[in-house]
């Protein structure tokens, strides 16, 4: 623990501008030696790819399969089709990418109030943690492709004054589901988090179980939770990106890569540009709740024992 | 210790502390197994007790039970002339316990002012009882540091601090200087009594130290384990006085090793005079 605390105390005080451009700099070389990679092999690979016995280990390295990283780059400047409005690929993936990144945001939005919810009727009553947790644990194993159908039948059910069930709720709730699940197991676990000590401390200040909620459970719950949010919106994009192909919903980029990959045979390169505009819509996600981490950084400091 | 200048008013003959026919029974899987019985305590205001024993003779529990952390199974705890609950509710005691539970997302300041903050008292008298508080412990040029930029020994003055911030007629303290090294034990006790006479506070100090017991107490309670009971009490009282060269005076000696010999009771519990129990 002193050790940790140490080294975090030496990493605030380092954390400088040249250590940033260390940082950008690792990255872009991670990105060189990627697309090395994929050169390299497509270079040297068999043209059928390596296949052992009947598996395919490796993938064929012909322009259809693997096309050469500048033609991707290329043909993300180039317009999606023929017609004569047709915005170019980036373009259309960034746009497909930002419909994507709000539903998934709804998602997590919505997943993380209920993960924090049932994690606070755990903490607060031992009953319901014996009673919820399984139930907890056991609805992350019914697959996604089940609940996608069932989701939308139900929405399309709903429906009062000018309220209707939009198709992007569905998919936003299809994110809250999977989103809602590393929450409240990370928020259970920090909201238990402080010592005994601390707890009795609290109890000695005779004050109630909320205020104890928002001086120590909530704060002290925040090295746990920061990890289960980037889980949940890992998961809320994935859970987005999947339900839109799912359910059909049509403007994500989950449909867009189905789309784009129909017509691979004929346009390779285009097949990448969707799934590239994905990687980048995990990594903003993953961004945005770094952003969250750096504001809450008061409270990731460890306590270095007595 | 007379002048309280921080405290309030004590009433005329209400102790601070009544423990009366005190049993405490836990319940655990393996069976009933008996922390405390028949115990009776009483701490007049502004004196200072040690509990000492060996450990599982209950004086952590005794120490919980004044607090109201923990519920007598028989008998009555009174917290001036209150039950222990409303002692609580009251605010009546600060409590400080072996590690210094400190919040480690709160400077030094914030820390202290934890108490005072949850109780609603204003920003400006927050402030100022902080800084007159962070001065008695020494830590001014640390006020805006945070917990893990202290060592131990400065972690638990923050502790014991924010024991103090409310100006508590009774400290409880659970062997608050436990963790620490022999140097800044010695320093801390040593600056304990000044903190004590200055604010003429009760206290009820569970320690396993001799020394500590003999140098800061007014009376030392000695108890035995299995079931814990109070085996016997010693008045040390050394003086008010009490600096470092105390640790080289032959009273204070003749004390450690009248403790000593009440606690090496417990050697042969088998042999042991009923007698000497029977209070």
């Amino acid at each position: 623990m002193s050790a940790a605390g140490l080294i975090g105390t030496r990493l605030r005080v380092r954390r400088g501008g040249s250590v940033r451009w260390r940082r950008v700099g690792l990255g872009a070389l991670g990105l060189l030696l990627l697309a090395l990679l994929w050169e390299g092999y497509k270079a040297i690979g068999p043209a059928t790819g390596v296949v052992v016995g009947d598996l395919t280990v490796l993938p064929r390295t012909t322009d259809i399969a693997m096309p050469h990283v500048w033609d991707i780059a290329t043909r993300l400047t180039e317009p999606v089709n023929t017609r004569s409005d047709a915005l170019p690929v980036w373009q259309a993936v960034l746009e497909a990418a930002a419909f994507s990144l709000g539903v998934a945001a709804v998602g997590w939005l919505v997943g993380v109030t209920i993960g924090l919810l049932l994690a606070l009727l755990m903490q607060r009553f031992r009953t319901a943690e014996s009673a919820v947790l399984p139930w907890v644990v056991l609805s992350q194993t019914v697959p996604l492709i089940a609940i996608a159908p069932l989701v939308r039948r139900w929405g399309a059910t709903i429906q009062f004054g000018d309220f209707e069930w939009q198709g992007w709720m569905s998919v936003a709730v299809i994110a809250a589901y999977l989103a809602f699940f590393p929450v409240s197991i990370g928020a259970l676990r920090g909201l238990g988090s402080p010592d005994a000590n601390h707890v009795d401390l609290f109890r000695s200040y005779a004050i109630g179980w909320w205020a104890t909620l928002w001086r120590l459970r909530l704060p002290a719950s925040v090295p746990f939770l920061l990890p289960a949010l980037r889980l949940a919106a890992a998961n809320a994009v994935i859970g987005a990106v999947v339900a839109e192909v799912s359910i059909g919903l049509r403007g994500g980029i989950g449909r867009m890569i189905i789309e784009y990959a129909q017509s691979g045979s004929g346009d390779p390169a285009k097949t990448w540009a969707p799934i590239l505009g994905a990687v980048v819509l995990g990594l903003v996600a993953a961004g945005l709740v770094a952003l969250l981490g750096l504001a809450l950084t008061r409270f990731r400091r460890g306590e270095v024992a007595a | 210790m007379s002048g309280i200048p921080t405290t309030g008013p004590v009433p005329i003959g209400v102790p601070a502390v009544a423990v009366a026919a005190v049993d405490k029974v836990f319940d655990t899987k393996a069976g009933a197994v008996t922390a405390l019985q028949s115990v009776d305590l009483t701490v007049a205001p502004g004196e200072f007790v040690s509990l000492i024993g060996p450990s599982g003779c209950g004086k952590s529990t005794l120490l919980r039970l004044i607090a109201d952390l923990d519920q007598p199974t028989t008998g009555t705890v009174s917290v001036f002339g209150k039950t222990a609950h409303q002692a609580r509710i009251d605010q009546d005691y600060g409590i400080a316990f072996q590690q210094a539970g400190l919040l480690p997302w709160r400077s030094v300041r914030a820390n202290i002012e934890l108490p005072l903050e949850l109780h609603g008292v204003g920003k400006a008298e927050r402030g100022s009882r902080s800084s007159e508080l962070i001065e008695l412990v020494g830590l001014t040029d640390f006020a805006d540091s945070y917990p893990d930029q202290l060592s131990g020994g400065m972690q638990q003055r923050v502790a014991i601090a924010r024991a103090l911030a409310e100006s508590p007629r009774l400290l409880l303290m659970d062997e608050p200087f436990g963790a620490l090294d022999e140097m800044t034990r010695e320093r801390m006790q040593t600056e304990l009594v000044r903190i004590c006479g200055e604010t003429g506070a009760a206290v009820v100090f569970v320690t396993h130290s001799i020394p500590e017991a003999v140098f800061l107490s007014n009376r030392v309670v000695v108890m035995s384990p299995r079931p814990g009971r109070i085996r016997d009490v010693l008045a040390v009282d050394l003086g008010g006085a009490r600096g470092d060269e105390l640790r080289e005076d032959e009273h204070f000696f003749a004390g450690v090793s009248a403790v000593r010999e009440l606690l090496h009771g417990d050697a042969a519990p088998g042999a042991r005079a009923r007698g000497v129990e029977n209070r």
